[in-house]
């Protein structure tokens, strides 16, 4: 049996680790709550946006509303755009998006990738550091987006991104983050950015009232397009961002619930111990007395 | 009439007003009461409110789109300053 000592000064450094797990766990929850109330605050704009742009392009032909994000060639050249964390201690947030984006390389563009021709955007220190690892061609990298995430700096980034894909640095933009489902789980989620898959959209088909635009459909459409492209990178972003709180949030908690039930078996085993020594020296003090007589 | 002004970050500006002119991309005009429903994307500018007790409210934007529609105006901005 390890003596009492060493056991005692493991109990200590668990529940020091506890303490710190606890508290990065309250953190997570806090840094959670505020970011889904960007989420839900995000949403009135997201949902007028869609509403307007399905509304339009129903009234218009498809070939109407060609544009130059709908670009329709053969990929020769690939951005994937990965969003994973700036920390770590979020269980396998990380690691998952990382293995995605190797899984589509591998599966959708070995070809492209043989030639180099497969580039990756890392929005997150995490992705960046293993992608690079792997010797993957990265592009570009933005870390300090993800400690304050804001529509601003995203859809700076994201005009980047569709400045590249006009001016035909790149023939199609894949996304690969995490979804929030909620605090527990994270969907893996990869969807092409551009080129715009210009799908007809069914559903809520009314215009009810009969509206004057200006200055005209077409152009509304060709304006509200980016529009919706930044919204639908910033809505990736942040989804992420929250996912990965969530993802932390869990990950601590399991980390907490573990230091406790450790410390219950030193516990015990140090009492054990403790008992064990006591007896032994009972019996020494015994069989003393019993050889003095 | 009801007017929201909103950007992906928050909702800037909400309530019953007597006007409205904004930056729209044919050049700036304003809506009042009963105005036709009407879509528009705007410039970067400024939209000046005029509130039921006439006090004058305005918003730097960069560009954005308005909608109004039976007198309910919603005014999506991608920035205001």
């Amino acid at each position: 049996m390890a003596n009492l000592k060493a056991i005692r000064i493991r109990i200590t450094s668990v529940k020091s680790t506890r303490q710190i797990t606890s508290a990065m766990k309250m953190v997570a929850a806090a840094k959670l709550r505020k970011a889904q109330d960007k989420i839900v605050r995000l949403r009135p704009y997201a949902n007028k946006l869609h509403e307007i742009l399905v509304n339009l392009s129903q009234s218009l032909a498809d070939a109407e509303i060609e544009n130059v994000y709908s670009r329709a060639s053969i990929p020769e050249k690939i951005l994937i755009v990965v969003v994973t964390s700036n920390r770590g201690l979020c269980g396998a947030f990380n690691s998952n998006v990382v293995k995605e984006a190797r899984r589509l390389v591998a599966d959708n563009y070995y070809e492209q990738y043989k030639k180099g021709n497969v580039e990756f955007l890392a929005i997150g220190k995490k992705g960046y550091d293993t992608l690079r690892k792997m010797k993957f061609k990265i592009a570009a990298e933005s870390n300090e987006l993800l400690n304050d995430v804001t529509f601003e700096k995203v859809s700076a980034l994201a005009e980047k991104v569709m400045y590249g894909f006009v001016r035909g640095d790149y023939d199609r933009v894949e996304l690969i983050y995490n979804h929030f489902k909620n605090a527990a789980v994270q969907q893996l989620t990869t969807e092409v950015f551009l080129p715009v898959e210009s799908k007809p959209e069914k559903g809520k088909a009314s215009m009810p009232a009969d509206y004057i635009y200006e200055p005209d459909k077409e152009a509304i459409v060709r304006e509200l397009i980016p529009k919706s492209l930044k919204i639908q990178f910033y809505k990736a972003v942040l989804d992420s961002y929250v996912a990965e709180n969530g993802a932390r949030m869990t990950a601590m908690h399991k980390a907490t619930d573990n230091a406790t039930q450790m410390i219950r078996e030193l516990t015990l085993q140090y009492n054990k111990a403790r008992q064990a020594a006591i007896t032994g020296q009972i019996l020494e003090v015994v069989s003393g007395a019993e050889a003095l007589k | 009439m009801k007017i929201e002004i909103i950007t992906p970050d928050r909702k800037v500006y909400e309530g019953e007003i007597k006007s409205v002119r904004v930056p729209g991309k044919k050049g700036s005009f304003q809506v009042l009461k009963d105005h036709a429903p009407i879509i528009s994307t705007l410039e970067s500018g400024t939209v000046y409110i005029v509130e039921q007790d006439n006090k004058e409210v305005q918003f730097d934007i960069d560009g954005g789109v308005i909608e109004v529609r039976s007198n309910k105006i919603i005014l999506l901005a991608e920035a205001v300053k």
